[in-house]
C-alpha cells in the first residue's frame, strides 16, 4: 500500500523522512468569514498515529475537517497519497481515506452489522451492490474491534464504548490507507478510553494504516501516538515525537498549563502531571 | 419483526395490495360482488353494466389510489431521511399547499385547460412552497430546526389557503369544480390527467429507488456521509427534484392529501429498520395499500354518502402527528 504514495507534491516527506500519507500546505480556513486556520502546513507520515492536540478553539478539529474535505479551505491545498484532494472525486477519496466524526449518531433501529456494512459504501455502485469481498471486509472489521457478538443488536441499545467500537469497525470496513478520527474517546469511561486507544494503536501497527486523531487527553496522545502536533490559535506551535514535544515549557506555551513531565517507568513515554494550584494550608 | 431478509415481506405487501384493490373496486354506491370485479378485469364484457362502471369509474379510482399513495409515502420517506427530521412530509412543509395554489391559480384564474400542463404547474408550486417554507425557517433564530420548519410550513399553508379561498370567492362558478378536489379526493379525475402524470410518477419512483443507498448514508449525519463518499450537495438537489415531482403528480391527480407521507415511513421503519433500500420500496407498497384502505373507508363510513379521501387521511393522520411530536421531537 505504501508504495502507492506518489510524490506529486514536492517535499512529500516529513522531517524524519517518512512519506506523507495525508497533509496540507499553506491552509487558511474558517467559518463564515472568521478565519480559524491561518497558513497552516501539516503532514501525517504513512503508517503512523499522528495526534492533533491543543486547547479548545485552537483549530485542531477545523484542521481535521479540512483534511476530510468537510470544510473547503479558502487558501492552500490538501494532498492525499500524493494527489491533490480537490481534483479527486469524493467517492475515490472515500476509497482511500475514512472519517469518524465527533459524536456520530446511528439512525434508530440500525443494527451493528448494518452500520459496519455502511463502510463498504464507496466500494459499491448502483449495479454492483454487495460482493464476497464486502462481506469479508465487514467480518474482519467486526472481529478486530470485537463487536462480532453484537452483530444483530441495534446500535442504539449499546453502551458508549461498544457503540464507538462499532463506528471504528465501520471506518475499518471502508478499507482505506488513511483514517481520520475526531475525538474518538470523548465522553467515555477511562477504562473504555484505554481500550479504544489500544485498538487504534493495533490498527496502525498491524494494518499499517495512517491515523490522524484529534485528542483531548494529553497523556493518551503521549502514550499512543507516534507523532504529536500541538496547535494554538490557528497555528501549529510545535510537532515531533512525544519525547520531543512534551516538556514543561511547551505545555506552558501551548496550553498555559503548569505541569511537570516525567517518564512512564514502564514504557519510558512522557507523562504530564499538572501542578495543583491551591493555597497550602501548612504554609499559612 | 424482521421482514429484512425474507421473501415473506414483499409477498405479503403485494398480496394485500391485490386484495384491497379488488375490494376497493367492489365498494361504492352500488356494491359489486368481488367475482364480478375479477371477471370484468380478466374477461371484459361491454354489454354488462357492472363491467362498464368498473372500467370507466372504479378501476381508474383504484389505480389513482395506488399510485398517489405510493408516491406520497415515498416522498415523505426521502424527506425524513435527507433532513433527519421525523416530521418532514409534503403536507407539513408546504409542498401540497404550494402545488394546490399553483393549480387553482392556473386553472381558475388563467383558464389552463391542457391536462399535460397541470403537473408542470403543480411542480412549480410545490417547489415554490418548499423554498418559501425553508427560507422562512432558516431565518428564524436557531435556523431550520424540525420545529421551525413545521411552524413555517403551517404559516405558509394558512397563507396560501387564504389566497385560494379569496380566489374562490371572486369567481364561485369556475371554482365550484375545484372545491371538492381541494379537499383531496380520488373521485372524478379524468383518466386523461392521470396519463399525463404517469411519467412523473414512474420517473420519481425510479429516482427514489436509485438514490436510496445514499439516503441511508446521509441519514447517519452529513459528516459521516461525506466520509463515506456521498456528494451531499448533489444528493440533496436530486432528492428535492424527486420529492417535488412525486408531490406534483399526486396533487394533479388527487388534490392535497395530507399526512400520507408522514404516517407511512414511520410505520415502515418499525417493520424494516433504517436501510432506505428497503424503506423506499416498502413505503411505496404500504402507502398504496394505505390509500386503498382510506378510500374504502371514505365510501363506507357514511354510505351511501361519500366523504373526501383527504378528510379521512387527516382524521387518521392528525392524531398520529400529535403522537410523533410527543415521542420524537
Amino acid at each position: 500500500m505504501l508504495q502507492q504514495v506518489k510524490s506529486a507534491f514536492a517535499g512529500d516527506h516529513d522531517v524524519s523522512g517518512a512519506p506523507v500519507a495525508v497533509g496540507c500546505r499553506a491552509i487558511s480556513a474558517g467559518y463564515g468569514g472568521q478565519l480559524i486556520l491561518d497558513d497552516v502546513s501539516f503532514g501525517a507520515a504513512a503508517g503512523q498515529i499522528t495526534a492533533l492536540v491543543g486547547p479548545n478553539g485552537c483549530g485542531k478539529s477545523t484542521l481535521l475537517k479540512v483534511l476530510a474535505r468537510i470544510l473547503r479551505p479558502s487558501a492552500g491545498s490538501v494532498s492525499l497519497l500524493g494527489e491533490d484532494l480537490s481534483r479527486l472525486p469524493t467517492r475515490k477519496i472515500a476509497q482511500r481515506m475514512a472519517l469518524l466524526p465527533q459524536g456520530p449518531i446511528a439512525p434508530e433501529g440500525l443494527t451493528v452489522k448494518e452500520l459496519v456494512a455502511q463502510g463498504r459504501f464507496p466500494h459499491q455502485t448502483l449495479l454492483r451492490q454487495w460482493t464476497s469481498g464486502d462481506a469479508a471486509a465487514v467480518e474482519e472489521a467486526m472481529a478486530l474491534t470485537d463487536v462480532a457478538a453484537l452483530a444483530d443488536r441495534p446500535v442504539a441499545t449499546l453502551s458508549g464504548g461498544q457503540r464507538q467500537r462499532c463506528w471504528i469497525a465501520m471506518v475499518l470496513a471502508q478499507d482505506t490507507d488513511v483514517i481520520l478520527l475526531d475525538e474518538p474517546t470523548t465522553f467515555l469511561d477511562l477504562r473504555v478510553q484505554v481500550d479504544i486507544m489500544t485498538l487504534l494503536h493495533r490498527i496502525a501497527a498491524e494494518k499499517r494504516r495512517t491515523l490522524v486523531v484529534v485528542l483531548h487527553e494529553l497523556n493518551f496522545a503521549a502514550a499512543y501516538a507516534d507523532r504529536i502536533v500541538m496547535m494554538r490559535a490557528g497555528q501549529i506551535a510545535c510537532e515531533g515525537t512525544p519525547t520531543e514535544t512534551f516538556s514543561s515549557q511547551t505545555l506552558d506555551r501551548v496550553f498555559d498549563l503548569d505541569a511537570q513531565v516525567i517518564a512512564d517507568p514502564e514504557t519510558g513515554r512522557p507523562v504530564c502531571i499538572p501542578r495543583r494550584h491551591m493555597p497550602n494550608p501548612a504554609a499559612a | 419483526m424482521t421482514l429484512r431478509l425474507t421473501m415473506l415481506g414483499p409477498i405479503m405487501v403485494i398480496g394485500s395490495i391485490l386484495v384491497l384493490f379488488l375490494w376497493h373496486i367492489a365498494v361504492g354506491a352500488k356494491s359489486i360482488p368481488i367475482l364480478t370485479v375479477a371477471e370484468s378485469l380478466w374477461h371484459f364484457d361491454r354489454t354488462e353494466f357492472d363491467h362498464v362502471v368498473i372500467r370507466n369509474l372504479r378501476l381508474p379510482r383504484a389505480i389513482f389510489a395506488v399510485t398517489v399513495g405510493a408516491s406520497l409515502a415515498v416522498a415523505g420517506s426521502l424527506m425524513q431521511g435527507v433532513t433527519r427530521n421525523p416530521l418532514a412530509e409534503p403536507g407539513l412543509l408546504g409542498l401540497l399547499a404550494g402545488a394546490s395554489f399553483a393549480v387553482v391559480a392556473a386553472v381558475g384564474f388563467f383558464g389552463l385547460a391542457t391536462p399535460g400542463w397541470i403537473p408542470v404547474v403543480a411542480a412549480a408550486g410545490a417547489l415554490g412552497g418548499a423554498v418559501l417554507v425553508w427560507t422562512i425557517a432558516a431565518r428564524v433564530p436557531g435556523g431550520a430546526t424540525p420545529l421551525s420548519l413545521i411552524l413555517s410550513g403551517a404559516a405558509v399553508t394558512a397563507f396560501l389557503g387564504a389566497l385560494i379561498t379569496l380566489m374562490q370567492l371572486m369567481d364561485e362558478q369556475t371554482f365550484e369544480s375545484l372545491r371538492v378536489w381541494l379537499t383531496g379526493t380520488l373521485a372524478g379525475r379524468r383518466m386523461e390527467v392521470f396519463v399525463w402524470c404517469l411519467p412523473w410518477f414512474i420517473g420519481g419512483l425510479i429516482i427514489a429507488i436509485a438514490v436510496a443507498r445514499q439516503v441511508t448514508a446521509l441519514a447517519m449525519g452529513e459528516e459521516t456521509a461525506i466520509g463515506l463518499g456521498v456528494d451531499i450537495a448533489r444528493l440533496k438537489i436530486i432528492v428535492l427534484i424527486c420529492v417535488v415531482v412525486l408531490t406534483a403528480a399526486s396533487v394533479a391527480v388527487a388534490g392535497p392529501l395530507g399526512f400520507v407521507g408522514l404516517v407511512i415511513p414511520h410505520v415502515v421503519r418499525l417493520l424494516v429498520g433504517s436501510d432506505y433500500r428497503l424503506i423506499v420500496p416498502y413505503s411505496a407498497g404500504i402507502g398504496a395499500a394505505y390509500l386503498l384502505v382510506v378510500d374504502i373507508a371514505a365510501r363506507l363510513v357514511l354510505a351511501p354518502a361519500e366523504i373526501s379521501t383527504g378528510i379521512v387521511t387527516a382524521l387518521l393522520g392528525a392524531p398520529f402527528f400529535v403522537w410523533l411530536v410527543r415521542t420524537r421531537l
